[in-house]
């Protein structure tokens, strides 16, 4: 078991660098010039340009700069603009001239409210759709599995913008049944937390159950007509202990590996979700910057985005190893 | 819901009767179906009597019948061999016997006792109670029937915890004890492996600890060495009938194999087309078979003795559950029906008789002179 | 295992009839990556290591032995669905071992398989008549607009109703699914027939109407048959010569009569005592039993010398340092090896009720 996770570690933290590599040569390998974008188009005169390209060290040679780069990350280093100098500590993930603050204090301050999201997103969908997708199966072909399934359909073939939309349209604004979305750090005021999260959480959630529902249904219903849940309930054991604890570990395995893409995904970004809920998180950062062509910030969401995506996958497949004992031996 | 514990005896003697009385009356399409097939050819009290069993299901084309008025007994100690092909109902009439049917869609009438309590009509609650404990079930392919995710102990500890209120501790160390009873060595060891660390005759030999964890009084085994290898084979059965003798089980052995039958069986039943066909001693129906059937099967085998003569199968397919053949439900397939006077085999159920009259042996067959057809026909064929 | 068997020198030389088949020293070494530590080791499963044997043309003979004892493997290679990692397939002549696929197609209608299971072997999508003629159009075996005649006249001759050419495989039950398959190797007029468990997974009744089906065949057309089984009834039936293979290797080989009644090695003897036998009840019973214990050695480590050592009871410290040679002992017929240190006849392991 402990080779099994190291033997994963060792392969998570060898694509984290190839990804590292791969981030840096398409920002600053590529045709555009980050040196033009940040001393923009207007009042940039030779001197200024060239000033940047050498405070930044964009003058040096590739290999170079991606040795600072990394070195930077670890041990943190000083950028210098107009003679002012910036100190960025470690873990540095460059410095955004737009916003004159460091890549890596952004990241902070934005964070902390995707992972909010995400965690509140996951509870639901794992708790609510994989109970109602079990349940389903359990009572499969009865008119309760018929009409849950029917109904999950229908809204899942509605875009989820359009979901979103109306949901925060009527419910919020129009008929404020629900409280507006908004994020308040937890540890100033939880409350508030829970409050501004709430809708968020509730239409992320409701509508990516569906699909989950769904999905466990499908794997649990395969998993119910196994040879050893036959064994289960001729042992005597009860119809919930059997779908509960006997099918429900199997049927996991597949939802599993959804689960884990799928909150990587989120938490990479969920756009749609913050948009429209008005939240500042990593998605919302992603928008801003690629707005104001701010290079470093993209490039430190997308390297911490992959990061967070190969971590995922990481712990999807320990949960794995958990769950299925003949995984560690492959 | 109890039956009085002398009506064997009492069923012993109508029986007696109503044989005699039919005899007399001559065939009639037996709608009525007869109790006499719940009396054990040994005579002795039955632990589990099956009777005038049908389980129907209904399928996209209508309503099957998969089990049509079946009976039989098992006393304790006693092994009843079910023999049939795919399709003849060996396999669903045990598992309504464990309630293991689908319950919402299976109809299920006629009694099945055991010890003489009613189990057919048991609210699921109740079923519970008795399967795994009371009545225990070993399933044909170990590898699939163990649950891969947990440590074979567990499995067996929780079928042993189900039953009993002690510690895990004590369901353990019953695990233990069972693992090292079945003959797998280092149960200690074994104990936390998974399954798919054990080979096929080893988790046939977990399964079969598994069934006999809670020390039941009746043991089902749905074809526990088809799966395994001939050498693993002879293991298994061995390993059943010692732990027979030391745990007094009845065992109902389903299989489709007459060899495994004529090691470990004491009764035998053939069913064909979710009928009894024939029933009595294993000796009575391997040696002296009474049906046309039954020596269909015992052509068709190629065994390791024989020699290389043609094998005489038997002709055609089995027929389909939805749209039996009217009268007799093998005789698109009987080599023998032109020996019957008229088209009864066409026209008439033939009714589960007495071979010789009397006596434990029955067999479903208009044919008058059974026993010289045997001796002078088929017996010299089989060698 | 270097070692090779010589059994080119023990093959009877039987005068006037040539080999149709020649197999020599068979090898099916599949590698495979094993969990060691942080990193993973090669490993090689040795399915098949070293097999020999001769095929006549029209004779059968018989492959048993249980499972992962690389039966279905060699099957698998003669018919060159898999490349053999060493050795000689001559047929008549040649080596179709290493032949690439464009050199191997004229072979191919030679020898060809019927699989184990009818469900699963036949396309569901194709007609019986699409299954049956494409064989008959990659060979390029009958003219355009003749097809049919050929298809229909190929049901007959498997038993099955000409008239039913337009039906698919799951509008037949598996016996006449097993025929389909048979129909279908037929279809390119081959020589040789590999059947791999061809009845095993059909009912009893069924399975003597598919087995009589091949005799058929095998006498009317001359169709030389390598027959690969785990019953030993349903290869005493078939078969006039009898090969038992244990871990990948054939353990004694010989005629039906030698095999069955005095067989030399003691996993034939452990075999035919394990096999379940009417005769226990209708005649005499078999006079010793045999169990085995334990089950089959993983083929990634065999035991090293003889492979069947670690079950068996004869076994001496010889066993575990010398491989015993496939060979002709002294007390055995003609055309009868086996390969042991202690290779003794026994009789009385079946019931003789014949």
């Amino acid at each position: 078991m402990l080779y099994f996770v190291a033997r994963r570690l060792v392969s998570a933290l060898s694509v984290v660098l190839v990804t590292l590599i791969v981030t840096f040569a398409l920002f600053f390998v590529a045709p555009t010039d980050p040196a033009a974008s940040i001393c923009g188009d207007r009042n940039c005169t030779t001197e200024r340009y060239n000033e940047i390209k050498e405070n930044l060290h964009l003058d040096r040679p590739k290999v170079q700069q991606f040795a600072e780069y990394t070195v930077g990350i670890f041990a943190g280093r000083t950028f210098e603009t107009s003679g002012v100098k910036q100190e960025c500590n470690a873990p540095c993930l460059g410095f955004s001239f737009k916003n004159d603050r460091p890549v890596t204090d952004m990241l902070k301050d934005r964070l902390p409210v995707t992972v909010s999201l995400v965690a509140g997103y996951a509870v639901m969908v794992l708790t609510i759709g994989v109970f109602v997708g079990s349940m389903a199966a359990k009572r499969r072909g009865t008119l309760g599995d018929r009409a849950l399934m029917s109904s999950t359909l229908i809204l899942s073939s509605v875009p989820y913008y359009i979901v979103a939309l109306m949901i925060s349209l009527y419910l919020t604004i129009l008929y404020p049944i629900l409280p507006r979305g908004g994020y308040t750090p937890l540890t100033d005021n939880p409350g508030a937390w829970f409050a501004g999260l709430l809708t968020p959480w509730l239409v992320l959630g409701i509508y990516n159950c569906t699909q989950y529902a769904r999905y466990s249904r499908g794997s649990m219903v395969e998993t119910l007509s196994e040879d050893y849940i036959r064994t289960a309930r001729a042992k005597g054991l009860s119809d919930r202990v059997v779908t509960y604890k006997h099918a429900l570990r199997s049927g996991m395995i597949p939802v599993i590996t959804i689960f884990g893409l799928d909150i990587a995904g989120s938490l990479a970004g969920a756009i749609f979700t913050e948009r429209i809920f008005d939240l500042p998180g990593l998605g919302n950062l992603v928008l801003e910057s690629l707005n104001n062509y701010d290079l470093p910030v993209i490039m430190g969401t997308v390297l911490v985005a992959s990061i967070i995506l190969v971590a995922m996958n990481f712990l999807v497949d320990v949960a794995y190893s958990l769950i299925d004992p003949r995984v560690r031996l492959s | 819901m109890t039956t009085p514990a002398n009506e064997p005896k009492d069923l012993q003697d109508m029986t007696g009767t109503e044989a005699a009385a039919d005899a007399k009356r001559g065939p009639s399409i037996a709608t009525r179906e007869r109790r006499q097939g719940s009396i054990n050819p040994s005579g002795e009290t039955p632990y589990l009597e099956v009777e005038n069993l049908t389980v129907k299901f209904p399928t996209a084309d209508g309503l099957v019948s998969a089990v049509n008025g079946l009976s039989y007994s098992v006393p304790l100690g006693r092994t009843l061999a079910i023999v049939g092909e795919s399709g003849s109902g060996k396999s669903v009439s045990s598992m309504a016997v464990m309630g293991l049917h689908d319950r919402k869609r299976t109809q299920i009438t006629g009694s099945i006792r055991l010890g003489g309590d009613e189990v057919v009509g048991l609210p699921e609650n109740e079923l519970m109670k008795i399967r795994g404990d009371a009545v225990s079930m070993v399933f044909q392919d170990p590898q699939s029937s163990l649950h891969p995710l947990y440590t074979v102990g567990n499995q067996i500890a929780e079928a042993y915890l189900v039953h009993h209120k002690v510690s895990k501790d004590v369901a353990r160390k019953r695990a233990l004890e069972m693992l090292d009873l079945v003959g797998i060595p280092n149960p200690q060891r074994r104990f936390k492996q998974y399954p798919h660390e054990f080979s096929g005759g080893m988790r046939q030999r977990a399964m079969i600890a598994m069934g006999l964890v809670n020390d039941p009084k009746l043991v089902i085994a749905d074809e526990p060495t088809t799966a395994l290898d001939v050498t693993v084979q002879a293991q298994i059965l061995d390993l059943l009938n010692n732990l027979q003798k030391e745990f007094g089980s009845a065992i109902v052995l389903i299989t489709h194999d007459l060899g495994v039958v004529a090691e470990m069986a004491d009764d035998v039943l053939v069913m064909y087309a979710g009928r009894c066909v024939e029933y009595g001693t294993a000796e009575d129906v391997l040696a002296r078979p009474r049906m046309p059937y039954t020596w269909g099967l015992l052509e068709s085998i190629p065994t390791v003795s024989a020699a290389n003569e043609r094998l005489r199968p038997i002709k055609g397919l089995p027929p389909s559950l939805l749209n039996l053949p009217t009268g007799c439900s093998f005789n698109p397939r009987c080599p023998y029906k032109d020996r019957v006077k008229g088209e009864r085999c066409t026209t008439d159920l033939p009714e589960l008789l007495p071979v010789d009259g009397a006596g434990a042996h029955t067999s479903r067959c208009h044919l008058h002179d059974k026993a010289s057809i045997y001796e002078a026909e088929v017996a010299p064929r089989l060698g | 295992m270097s070692m090779t068997t010589p059994v080119q020198d023990n093959v009877p030389a039987n005068g006037s009839v040539t080999p149709l088949l020649q197999v020599r020293d068979l090898k099916m070494h599949f590698p495979i990556k094993e969990v060691a530590g942080l990193g993973r080791a090669r490993k090689v499963v040795q399915a098949v290591d070293g097999v020999s044997f001769d095929l006549k043309p029209g004779a059968s003979l018989g492959l048993v032995g249980e499972s992962g004892c690389g039966k279905s493997t060699t099957g698998r290679m003669i018919t060159r669905l898999l490349t053999p990692t060493a050795g000689q397939i001559l047929f008549k002549g040649t080596d179709i071992a290493r032949l690439k696929e464009k050199d191997l197609r004229p072979f191919r209608r030679q020898l060809q398989i019927v699989f184990q299971d009818p469900y699963s072997s036949l396309n569901p999508r194709q007609t019986v008549s699409n299954i049956i003629s494409t064989p008959l159009r990659v060979h390029n075996l009958v003219k355009k607009g003749k097809e049919l005649d050929r298809v229909q006249e190929l049901l007959e001759r498997v038993g099955l109703n000409p008239e039913h050419h337009n039906r698919y495989p799951n509008e037949f039950s598996g016996g006449q699914r097993q025929r389909i398959g048979i129909a279908r190797a037929l279809a390119v007029e081959p020589e040789v027939i590999i059947a791999d468990e061809p009845v095993s997974a059909l009912d009893v009744s069924i399975q003597a109407q598919v087995m009589n089906l091949m005799e058929d065949l095998r006498r009317d057309l001359g169709i030389a048959f390598v027959f690969i089984a785990h019953d030993l009834g349903v290869v005493r039936h078939f078969c006039d010569e009898v090969a038992v293979m244990y871990l990948g290797k054939i353990v004694e080989q010989g005629p039906r009569e030698q095999i069955y009644g005095a067989p030399q090695h003691p996993y034939t003897q452990a075999l035919l005592s394990a096999a379940p036998d009417l005769g226990t009840i209708r005649g005499v019973p078999p006079k010793e039993r045999i169990r085995l214990v334990g089950d089959v050695p993983s083929p990634i480590d065999p035991p090293s010398g003889c492979r069947f050592r670690t079950r068996c009871w004869k076994s001496e410290d010889i066993c575990a340092t010398q491989e015993p040679l496939l060979e002709i002992k002294p007390r055995s017929g003609s055309g009868h090896t086996a390969a042991c240190h202690f290779a003794e006849p026994k009789v009385d392991l079946i019931a003789e009720t014949a």
